[in-house]
């Protein structure tokens, strides 16, 4: 039991901080420039193929690096060229020009990798367990993973709170309409943000590709999640997308080994019923197969009761 | 009633028309294409009076489509066994039933706000329930979906459905049926408020109206037509699977009415019947068929985001005024041209798609009937020349498109004084 | 005492820690025509917000016709027969001149949520929006699209609105705002033909237009009714030329 909640700890920190480089860029985006951006996930993945590319001819570093500035430099220019053609016509466009963006890169990456999973493996210098606990290893990429994750983590804490673009993407986080009046190059602050978001997809996917999967669906598998979490964290608020991440990858994480179905539980309290009947296949349901309606179930009772999510400063 | 007998006209040549199609084009492959539009054009209507009429942005239409598929399907089980005394034509109505049942519960739920919040929330309604659907077995039949079998003793046509061309025109029938009603409630005083409460929410409520009751009722009956065509695609297909339910399928009739234009009524129509085409053409020539279908949304999106529809009533008072003439020869340049980049760039994905998911990636491949090898770079040259080519013509020929159509402006305007 | 249209007692409003209305009284008798002033940022738009329901208040009660109408919902409140118009005009932009006017009485008239009566045949909706499109001088804009209106027409479309549901009570904010001489002229006899037998509450800022039109004032300084008496009762009195009207201005 204690080996089972200590690596389900650890596997939650790692796959919650890879969930916060997701959604921080989203946060930032979807409250700054209110675009709800379906193509996100696509990014990540766009970063995972790069990334598996890139390693195939110059290696893991320099994949790490080049990988994710490619994505951002394509982010950029998504928003440059696409984005701010469709503003005039509001966000249902703009965010229906993501949606389309996302069909485009899914097709894309069948056009050129194919429909397969890659071959994207852990690079040899991390292919290591660090340490052993109750005879399992907790693999040294994991370690890795999470260190990046926290230098990222930090690195963009600092550059909000220490720079003066910064200060600017804080305050347009609260009131976009002031930044505005200030006089900022706000369509310049936006390509950023939306490059800059990019490209912390693309590092996610470069290293999330090798922990997961690198194949066409992984936009689609991942993109509703990465929603989840900066509903339930709140619009606007970095804190809050970092809290949800945790929060949604331990849900995702313990409830996989939890065994157990509603007949179960109510025997736990002494009440037996009848599994049977029409509705059988409910008191039959396991809470490991819960796991994946979870988050949606979280996601729709927040909007509905509580919009601004956990730690959000304003509705929409 | 009145109504009715008063636009007869465009309503006999509807019938008309679904009545004679299939007998122009027969072959079994175009019957199951025009059943299939038929089917869209409902789905596709039924989320326009959302989206459209009503302004919500909806990523969980599919949902509806879905259960009411399934309950018909179950009800068709039932009608089979002899448990349940309805006809077989009548099963679609259990599908909308169904429908409208869970529209009313979650178009309560979820519209108590508009916008972003609303898109929301239909999102993860959609996944909720798409993801739920493998936890129920009994009711959405697990990985293999609901089957079922049309042919049932109790019909009240003298059809049994064993073939094709009988299930198009029940299909058809209830198309028209439900653009006739679609089409009605857009005038009936629901449908002229959730225009208001679309446009002006806050004004809406000062004219007595719970904002949120009318959002609500108009999601509930859009659900209900939705439901329907889930019924149709019961009897149509046979099975139905846990996939219809879900976020590609709500994307789809999205992405299929924005297409069409979602400002006119007709919008989603043309929509539902071009998507459809390309859908089941295209994907029996290329395997690229999802790309060319993105490409063409975000363009649209981009250059025409009032769909077809909207371009086809922007150029109804140069039809009236009969300038249409001094359009065309603009026009045609600029089709032209934007034909030869697409053809180019169709080149490119078509050599790329061999050279990646074909098994035989060295065998020469085949485009327009010609033969080449998707190695040489004879095909990559005249495929980047085309859209060099086409590029720059298309550019001229958009800043013509521009010039005819102020021309034709002003000669409306000082013509109408 | 006449009968009260509307009854406000203690009503407070604090927008975090800065109070807009203060423990504000108001009396509105059935059938007057009472004018609000007060100088900008007097809390005016906010207490039309409150009444209407369009805000909650902090604290206080708002009764009209005898009954508590104290944080409804804003469309429970209309359909107890108030109307209001807003300070920036609002209006229905994509419908036409006559479908903006037929939407205000769908209610009233009964039809509700209706999804089985087809707007067009209904004789009795549609002759009384051309009578009120008569009234509002507008028939001949009738098949316009409201966004395309003039400025002075939109507000004269809007207060075709807020009467149509025939409410008892009309509240108007500052509906000769941004017209000209004549404009406000012909704004003015409008809005007296179509009060008439109602009551109205208005804000203006057009002191001829208050002292033409109302039959009481209000005075509103800082959140609190200073004083409510006869237009030249108003103009006399000492506190309120202090407070807000200045020697100047009369």
């Amino acid at each position: 039991m204690v080996e089972y909640l200590i690596f389900s700890v650890l596997n939650t920190l790692v796959l919650g901080m890879l969930l916060f480089m997701l959604s921080s860029g989203l946060t930032l985006i979807f409250s700054m420039m209110g675009v709800l951006n379906f193509a996100h996930a696509s990014f990540y993945m766009l970063g995972a193929y790069f990334g598996y590319q890139i390693t195939t001819v110059a290696g893991f570093w320099s994949a790490l690096i080049i990988s994710p500035l490619l994505v951002g430099i394509l982010g950029a220019a998504v928003e440059r060229y696409g984005l701010r053609t469709v503003h005039k016509y509001g966000h249902v466009a703009e965010l229906l020009f993501t949606l389309g963006l996302f069909f485009i890169i899914e097709e894309g990456v069948n056009l050129i990798w194919g429909r397969n999973a890659m071959p994207n493996f852990i690079p040899a210098s991390l292919d290591f367990p660090l340490f052993t606990l109750f005879n399992s290893e907790f693999s040294a990429f994991r370690a890795f993973m999470l260190l990046i994750s926290v230098a990222i983590f930090i690195g963009l804490y600092l550059v909000l709170t220490r720079t003066r673009i910064g200060l600017i993407i804080q305050a347009a986080l609260t009131h976009p309409e002031g930044v505005n009046a200030l006089g900022h190059n706000v369509p310049a602050v936006f390509m950023m943000v939306f490059g800059g978001g990019s490209a912390l997809a693309g590092l996610a996917g470069v290293i999330g590709g090798i922990f997961l999967i690198t194949e066409p669906s992984m936009a689609l598998t991942l993109g509703p999640i990465v929603f989840v979490v900066i509903v339930v964290g709140g619009m606007g608020s970095l804190t809050g997308a970092f809290v949800a991440s945790l929060l949604l990858a331990g849900l995702q994480t313990f409830a996989v080994g939890l065994e157990y179905s509603l007949v179960d539980l109510l025997g736990i309290i002494g009440v037996t019923v009848n599994a049977d009947g029409i509705l059988r296949d409910i008191w039959r349901i396991q809470l490991s197969h819960i796991g994946p309606i979870l988050p949606y179930l979280f996601m729709v009772l927040m909007l509905m009761f509580r919009p601004k999510g956990l730690l959000g400063k304003r509705e929409n | 009633m009145k109504y009715l007998i008063r636009h007869l006209g465009i309503w006999a040549v509807a019938i008309a028309l679904c009545a004679i199609l299939p007998v122009i084009f027969s072959s079994d492959y175009a019957i199951s294409l025009l059943s299939q539009m038929g089917i869209a054009i409902i789905f596709s209507l039924s989320y326009n009076m959302i989206l459209g009429q009503g302004g919500m942005l909806s990523f969980g239409h599919a949902v509806y489509f879905g259960i009411g598929g399934f309950l018909a399907m179950h009800g068709i089980n039932l009608i089979a066994g002899g448990t349940l005394p309805i006809p077989l034509e009548l099963a679609p109505l259990i599908g909308g039933l169904g429908g409208l049942i869970v529209g009313i519960l979650f178009g309560w739920l979820s519209t108590e706000r508009s916008g972003t919040t609303f898109a929301l929330i239909s999102l993860g309604i959609g996944e909720l329930i798409a993801a739920s659907a493998l936890l129920l077995p009994g009711f959405f039949g697990g990985e293999e979906g609901v089957s079922t079998d049309r042919m049932v003793e109790n019909t009240i046509t003298p059809f049994d459905f064993g073939q094709q061309i009988e299930v198009y025109y029940l299909i058809a029938c209830w198309m028209l049926l439900c653009i006739v009603l679609m089409y009605l409630q857009t005038k009936t005083p629901l449908g002229r408020v959730a225009n208001a409460v679309r446009d002006n929410p806050e004004r809406a409520a000062f004219i007595g109206y719970n904002t949120r009751m009318v959002r609500t009722i108009q999601f509930a009956l859009a659900s209900f037509f939705s439901g329907i065509a889930g019924g149709l695609f019961a009897i149509n297909y046979e099975i139905i699977t846990a996939e219809m339910i879900g976020a590609i399928p709500s994307a789809n009739v999205l992405m299929m009415t924005y297409i069409g234009g979602i400002g006119h009524f007709f919008g989603p129509i043309i929509g539902a019947v071009l998507v459809t085409f390309m859908q089941l053409t295209l994907s029996g020539f290329t395997h690229a068929w999802q790309l060319y279908f993105g490409l063409l949304f975000v363009s649209m999106i981009l250059w025409a985001p009032t769909g077809l529809a909207g371009i086809i009533m922007n150029h109804e008072p140069a039809w009236k005024a009969g300038l249409m003439k001094k359009l065309i020869p603009s026009y045609t340049r600029a089709t032209l041209a934007a034909l030869v980049m697409f053809l180019g760039i169709m080149t490119l994905i078509e050599i790329n798609y061999h050279l990646s998911l074909s098994i035989h990636p060295k065998d020469p491949m085949s485009l327009f009937g010609i033969s080449f090898k998707a190695q040489s770079p004879a095909g990559w040259i005249i495929a980047i020349a085309l859209i060099a080519v086409g590029f720059f013509f298309f550019k001229r020929g958009k800043n013509e498109v521009k010039n005819s159509w102020m021309d034709v402006h002003q000669a409306i305007k000082t013509g109408g004084k | 005492m006449s009968a009260l249209a509307l009854k406000l007692r203690n009503v407070r409003k604090n927008f975090g820690s800065s109070s807009i209305i203060n423990g504000l009284n108001l009396d509105v008798i059935k059938g007057e025509r009472q004018a609000i002033i007060g100088p900008n940022g007097a809390g005016k738009s906010t207490l039309f917000n409150l009444i209407s329901g369009f805000y909650q208040v902090s604290g206080g009660t708002i009764e009209m016709n005898g009954h508590n109408i104290t944080n409804l919902a804003t469309f429970r409140i209309n359909r107890s027969g108030l109307s209001r118009s807003f300070q920036v005009t609002n209006i229905f932009p994509q419908m036409t001149v006559f479908e903006n006017i037929r939407c205000g009485l769908l209610w009233s008239m009964g039809y509700k949520y209706s999804f089985w009566h087809l707007c067009n045949q209904v004789r009795h909706l549609n002759e009384k929006a051309e009578e009120i499109l008569e009234r509002i001088r507008m028939t001949q804009r009738r098949d316009l699209p409201a966004g395309l209106l003039a400025y002075a027409e939109q507000r004269a479309l809007e207060i075709g609105i807020t009467i149509a549901g025939d409410a008892e009570v009309i509240l108007l904010d500052e509906p000769t705002a941004g017209m000209s001489m004549s404009e406000t002229e012909r704004a003015v006899e409008l809005i007296r033909d179509v009060t008439e037998n109602k009551t109205l509450l208005v804000v203006e800022h057009d002191m001829s237009v208050v002292f033409d039109l109302a039959d009481r004032i209000s005075v509103l300084v800082y959140g609190e009714i200073i004083a409510t008496d006869l237009p030249e009762k108003i103009r006399q009195n000492q506190e309120v030329q202090e407070a807000y009207l200045g020697k100047e201005t009369l």
